[in-house]
């Protein structure tokens, strides 16, 4: 296990270390899919040229980033590649994947249907889980282009990856503290709250039960330690940059989206072409539309926590008002987790096709817009639509295989109709 | 209007002394003194246009400043001083130019301005709300002048830091009370003439304005107008001030499009008119021609001749001028009627052209890159002072809509890194304020200095876009203010009797003086979004929106069932029957 790892990080590093002596690397941080003007890395230096010149950087409109990154760029300025290469490679912790699995196992032994076994994974299986993880995250090409462009979504994965590592372990203050850090880079992950801790809560056998005082008891505990972490983090910027600034230069710029420079998102055009009377209502809207997936989905999927955060990370990098492809790389890392639903994906090979479309079509689109000027926004805005809905549709399509095998797991692989023939499940 | 004139001429005979005691109304102060000059200046260039800079300069001892209200007006246009007092205006400096100033062949010009309006204002340190004055000023002005200046609001006003010190009196160091803005894509027209020519003592009847007609004033190369008003001093000591109101014009005729190609002018030929008389209102009304380059006139003939010569120190230099006294009866001739012709010679005789003065500090600006995403903004400022260096200050106002980033900036000179000693930024805020740049830079001598800076365009909201988005968005000019080192002695002294054409800018220093250039305006094309597309985007982008809430609103909200098939029509049918019969369904 630990060499065919090491293998693995010894070509990711090479790859990232090459590209990024080659000019390819200044092509590439200027790419729109990469970086995104909260993230880019064009920004974080200007934000230090500003703080060089005695200026706020929050005074103008070009800096959103949190005032901890300001200071930990300000003492990394010269080790930014290595900082950005060690972020990736932290990922591959997360080989503490598997203990989550074996947990499962050993929950669920005693009550699955015996036609059912061919649907549990074996432990050699899920041995080569935590490779193959770190793998779809090192290798992916759009790891590394962000990781190449220095595009500051990568620190935020690695946080994240933090958070779900420090979640499995049970750990819940260093989870509550890890999640508070991402949170208070972009505030979506705050929708991660309610899994880790329904994940807790039955780590330590607590029922979700809103009448047993034992789950409030933990709730509040768990939310305290959340809230306070985040209350210090939002302190500590103050102090360190002296004035409240940040907070509409980082918090109102994502969720009141001013900056409208085409990413493969959904906000950028739509409010380009808004009308300015209705302008607020859809930016409620789609805001909400974030967040809104988490109660719903937290209810029907409240057994299976590490399968909510997936589907909550996949969520947030879908409608986020800034994405880019290093989120999307976060939750496509987590497929070979699943790779057992495999046989109940539907539309896979639509998906993988579409997507592999679209992203060589969003270059070329992008080209013939800005540079030709034969196209014209519309070219790249249904790229960029396409790109969404084929994610929509691989995130449905894996939740729909998870239901179905649960559903399996409680009734049997192979069912019957009433008259004894083969039967067909329909979701109704 | 033959009246009123007549009654005017009459009022001119009897100047009001202060010194008189009063006779009817002994409460009343009495009037302030008031004093009205104009001159014209015609300045053959090298590249065969000629430049002509009409000044009418009205200084009136009134106190604006103090607490008596201020009621009479004679010469100074009343609609100016109203403005004065409800705005609390120290200094106002307003112009419209049509055309740019082409410095390298046509020397330095008399008064700067940029392409389009610009507009700058000092107020007093009474203002409580400048922004709110500034808003309502521009507003106001914008009536007076029938010029969309109300199109002036925070997106295009800065708050210069150094550049832009007042040229009237005054050692404010306060640049709170300072505004710039300027509007590069205004356009000047006769609208905009007419309203500038009533503000003058005399409008467009008599003295030098009755050559201000705007079928020729327009159909020419360069064409500004300006109006600049600001306190100045009485006497050497500065006890006393007035206030002075200059209107200036100046005009470039081409030699082609406006002179058919010879190389004759005349004033007739230049603004199809002659003139008869001096405004009677004004105590000197002067014409002067710059005849510098032709000294025993080899190179033109001036006709009518006159006698009057007089050396003058401008823009460095000293020059010659012939001078046409329009107060003198003798200077109209037995026509009653002046029309001056130059003449050039035939240069057959082997007579070489004298070599312009190279103007000793130039500047040039242009966008670099390619593609609508990002581009760089070049500035050349030239120095051609073969051994003198002097610092200049840059500043540069850059709409919000192109975002620089200041990391990129690079100032160097003779390919070599040249640090700017002092730098003031004051980064943009989306759709509130633009970048403001000003650097004191100091340029080697005979050499270009390179100040480059990357900008990123952005894409507006539909609504943002001008009704032509694909003409481009204009970035207003770049000043560049300088002490120049001159090559004659400049007068310090600010209360001798000189052509106004050589007074405008304060002497400080013998041995420099004060120059103001301007760059190009840049045209700049941003990415657009398709016009005819908002109800379209809005419901796709929905339905992709929708289309995830479906897909997860199926799977939240149903279960797995196994699929019964339902009987056929007929099986349905007979089992209702059944039914009613109490019988076993099929």
């Amino acid at each position: 296990m630990a060499a065919p790892l090491a293998l693995l990080l010894i070509v990711a590093v090479t790859i990232r270390a090459a590209l990024f002596r080659t000019s390819l690397a200044n092509l590439i941080s200027e790419r729109v899919e990469v970086v995104s003007p909260l993230n880019a890395w064009k920004r974080v230096v200007e934000g230090l040229a500003l703080l060089d010149l005695d200026i706020s950087p929050y005074s103008g409109d070009v800096f959103h980033e949190t005032p901890m990154v300001i200071y930990l760029f300000h003492f990394l300025m010269d080790y930014a590649e290595i900082t950005f290469m060690g972020a990736g490679v932290k990922f591959s912790s997360l080989h503490l994947v598997s203990q989550f699995r074996k947990q499962k196992f050993a929950l669920e032994a005693d009550r699955i249907p015996m036609d059912c076994l061919e649907l549990i994974r074996s432990p050699t299986e899920m041995y080569y889980i935590p490779l193959k993880v770190a793998m779809f995250y090192l290798l992916n090409p759009f790891t590394i282009v962000s990781c190449v462009a220095k595009c500051t979504c990568g620190l935020n994965n690695a946080v994240i990856a933090l958070f779900i590592l420090s979640t499995m372990r049970g750990s819940a203050l260093l989870s509550a503290i890890f999640l508070a850090l991402a949170t208070y880079q972009s505030i979506y992950p705050l929708t991660l709250c309610v899994p880790a801790l329904l994940y807790l809560l039955q780590r330590l056998y607590i029922p979700v039960n809103v009448r047993r005082s034992s789950f409030w008891f933990y709730t509040l505990q768990y939310l305290f330690m959340f809230l306070g972490s985040l209350l210090v983090l939002i302190c500590l910027s103050f102090f360190l940059l002296g004035s409240w600034d940040f907070l509409p230069a980082v918090y109102g710029f994502i969720l009141s989206v001013p900056d409208l420079t085409p990413n493969i998102g959904l906000f950028w055009y739509f409010f380009a072409e808004m009308f300015d009377h209705f302008r607020l209502f859809f930016l409620c809207v789609f805001q909400i539309n974030v967040f809104f997936y988490t109660l719903p989905l937290s209810i029907k999927l409240k057994e299976h926590p590490v399968f909510l955060i997936f589907m909550q990370i996949a969520l947030i990098a879908i409608f986020k008002s800034y994405p880019t492809v290093g989120d999307l790389s976060l939750y496509m890392a987590f497929l070979p987790v699943w790779n057992h639903l495999y046989r109940f994906l539907r539309n896979i090979f639509l998906v993988s096709c579409v997507l592999l479309a679209c992203s060589a079509l969003f270059p070329v689109l992008w080209h013939l817009w800005i540079y030709a000027g034969s196209a014209n926004s519309n070219f790249y805005y249904a790229i960029t639509l396409l790109f969404s809905v084929a994610q929509i549709l691989l995130v449905s399509d894996y939740f729909y295989a998870f239901l179905r095998r649960e559903h399996h797991l409680t009734n049997g692989l192979y069912l019957k109709k009433k008259d004894g023939s083969e039967a067909t499940l329909v979701l109704k | 209007m033959i009246a009123i004139t007549q009654r005017h001429v009459h009022d001119a005979a009897v100047p009001p002394l202060a010194g008189d005691p009063p006779a009817a109304d002994p409460p009343s102060p009495p009037p302030s003194k008031d004093d009205f000059q104009e001159e014209l200046v015609i300045r053959p260039l090298h590249s065969g246009d000629i430049y002509a800079s009409f000044q009418f300069r009205t200084v009136w001892d009134a106190d604006f400043m103090g607490d008596q209200k201020v009621s009479h007006y004679r010469l100074f246009p009343k609609s100016l001083g109203q403005v004065i007092t409800k705005f609390s205006v120290r200094e106002l400096h307003i112009s419209f130019t049509q055309g740019y100033w082409r410095t390298m062949q046509w020397g330095q010009p008399y008064l700067p301005s940029p392409p389009g309006a610009e507009l700058w204002v000092w107020f007093q340190d009474t203002v409580t709300d400048v922004d709110g004055t500034w808003k309502e000023l521009t507003n106001v002005l914008s009536g007076i002048f029938c010029a969309s200046l109300n199109f002036i609001d925070s997106t295009n006003t800065v708050q210069p830091s150094a550049s832009f010190k007042p040229l009237g009196i005054g050692n404010v160091t306060d640049h709170s009370f300072l505004r710039y803005a300027t509007l590069p894509r205004e356009i000047v027209c006769t609208e905009n003439l007419t309203p500038w020519k009533k503000l003058l003592p005399c409008g467009s009847k008599a003295g030098l304005s009755v050559l201000l007609k705007s079928e020729k004033l327009f159909h020419s190369t360069f064409h500004s107008q300006a109006v600049h008003v600001r306190p100045v001093c009485q006497d050497p000591q500065c006890r006393t001030t007035s206030m002075e109101l200059r209107q200036t014009l100046n005009v470039v005729f081409d030699l082609h499009t406006s002179g058919q190609g010879k190389r004759e002018w005349s004033l007739f030929k230049m603004f199809s008119r002659t003139l008869t008389e001096a405004c009677p209102l004004a105590s000197s009304s002067k014409v002067y021609v710059d005849v510098t380059d032709n000294p025993q006139g080899e190179q033109f003939e001036l006709s009518p001749a006159t006698p009057l010569l007089t050396q003058a120190v401008v823009l460095g230099d000293r020059r010659t001028y012939s001078v046409y006294d329009l107060t003198q009866q003798a200077s109209f001739g037995s026509s009653r009627s002046l029309n001056m012709l130059l003449r050039w010679k035939n240069s057959h005789n082997n007579v070489v052209p004298p070599v312009m003065l190279r103007p000793l500090l130039h500047s040039e600006r242009y966008v670099a890159g390619y593609g609508l995403q990002a581009g760089e903004i070049h500035t050349l400022i030239y120095n051609h002072h073969p051994y003198r260096a002097f610092p200049v200050l840059l500043l540069s106002a850059v709409p919000w809509y192109l975002r620089l980033y200041i990391h990129t900036l690079t100032v160097s000179s003779k390919g070599k890194d040249n640090r700017p000693s002092y730098i003031h930024y004051q980064p943009s805020k989306d759709r509130e304020r633009p970048h403001l740049l000003e650097m004191l830079l100091q340029l080697p001598p005979n050499s270009v200095t390179e100040v480059t800076v990357e900008f990123e365009r952005a894409l507006l909201k539909w609504t943002e876009y001008t009704p032509d988005p694909n003409h481009g968005f204009y970035v207003g000019s770049s000043v560049i203010s300088a002490l120049v080192p001159s090559v004659v002695a400049m007068d310090t002294n600010s209360t001798l009797d000189r052509p106004l054409f050589s007074s405008f800018f304060p002497c400080k220093e013998e041995a420099s003086y004060f120059m103001r250039v301007y760059t190009e305006p840049l045209l700049v094309n941003l990415p657009t979004p398709d016009f005819s597309m908002p109800y379209n985007v809005i419901c796709l982008t929905c339905t992709v929106v929708a289309v995830g809430y479906g897909s997860l609103y199926n799977l939240l909200t149903r279960t797995f069932q196994v699929d019964e098939p339902s009987p056929g029509l007929a099986k349905r049918i007979a089992n209702v029957i059944r039914r009613f019969r109490g019988v076993p369904l099929l």
